[in-house]
């Protein structure tokens, strides 16, 4: 499956956005998602079957003013 | 003045960006006795996760944190954001900015009122960063607003309340609503003198971080907000434009 993961290309195995994070090492960690522009909530990442060309965003807290 | 419903603990918002570490940014915290805390959401890599050290960090201050949507210039951009942030940081505080220009950062006020509408519809507690516009400022509490942050000048810019007429209007205008000014003060002066308008709190980012010890800087604006604060409770005299002797005049002796 080829995607995009906060704007880099990845091969990856996972079919779902939740293997994914899995595959990442980020299962545990704070973080949110959104696809192509649409925040997924965490209970949504099961569900949500990858197809190429998709284009994830995970972000986690950050300093900001 | 309630800020939905909560009071703060201290009319000091603190930004945490731009620190020179993770433990100066800890001790300007502490030393500002901040009220609230503003965060922000960043892509986080596979490897590195540096947002995963912020987050146990910002956990140990234990001061209420309220997310912002910086860098966000849509309204799509902005409600994607807020969910996200409501997520990872499980409140529903959002400081909410549309940017319009990217020399000045100043706020798209329509984009602006329309993500507000969007996100107090959906059950967020909209803090949006506005301009003193008295009409935005209508649009943003029809919207579901029931705080605003008008900026003071320029975010970064340090040059204070640039529009001080504007920022009483406002305060005149809205006497029930919590109001914040948020952006371009740079001296602890700035702070004392939206204090004394009659604002709520004050939000500062830069000033604090960017100073050459965060930390005294910090504490700095924490005396100049309670003074404000005070001295904004105590009915401040008029101006005049005329000289006005403080010492009587009666009783003055003939010496010449």
């Amino acid at each position: 499956m080829n995607i995009v993961v906060n704007d880099e290309p990845k091969v990856v195995a996972a079919r779902t956005l939740a293997t994914l994070i899995g595959e990442l090492g980020l299962a545990d960690a704070r973080i949110a998602t959104a696809v192509d522009g649409a925040f997924v909530p965490a209970s949504g990442r099961e569900n949500l079957a990858l197809t190429d060309g998709m284009k994830i965003e995970i972000v986690a807290p950050r300093q900001g003013g | 003045m309630l800020f939905y419903g909560t009071p703060l603990t201290s009319p000091l918002m603190l930004g945490t960006a731009q620190y020179p570490s993770p433990e100066i940014l800890a001790s300007a915290v502490r030393e500002a006795q901040a009220g609230v805390i503003t965060v922000s959401l960043r892509r986080e890599s596979a490897g590195q996760k540096a947002g995963q050290a912020f987050w146990s960090l910002i956990r140990e201050l234990n001061v209420p944190v309220l997310p912002n949507t910086a860098g966000c210039h849509t309204v799509k951009e902005a409600v994607t954001t807020a969910h996200m942030a409501r997520e990872v940081f499980e409140t529903d505080w959002i400081k909410l900015e549309v940017i319009g220009d990217s020399d000045t950062l100043q706020p798209d006020v329509f984009g602006l009122v329309e993500a507000a509408r969007i996100l107090s519809e959906d059950g967020f507690k909209v803090f949006p960063y506005t301009t003193e516009d008295l009409v935005v400022a209508e649009r943003l509490l029809a919207a579901g607003c029931e705080v605003l942050m008008p900026w003071g000048a320029p975010i970064g810019s340090g040059r204070g309340l640039n529009n001080v007429f504007g920022l009483r209007a406002l305060r005149a205008h809205f006497p029930d609503v919590p109001l914040v000014v948020d952006a371009g003060i740079g001296v602890p002066s700035h702070a004392a003198q939206a204090m004394e308008l009659g604002y709520d709190a004050v939000l500062i980012n830069t000033a604090v971080a960017k100073a050459g010890d965060p930390a005294l800087m910090a504490r700095a604006f924490r005396l100049a907000v309670e003074a404000g604060k005070a001295a904004f409770e105590a009915d401040p005299m008029e101006a005049r434009d005329m000289a006005a002797p403080s010492t009587p005049l009666l009783g003055r002796p003939m010496l010449a």
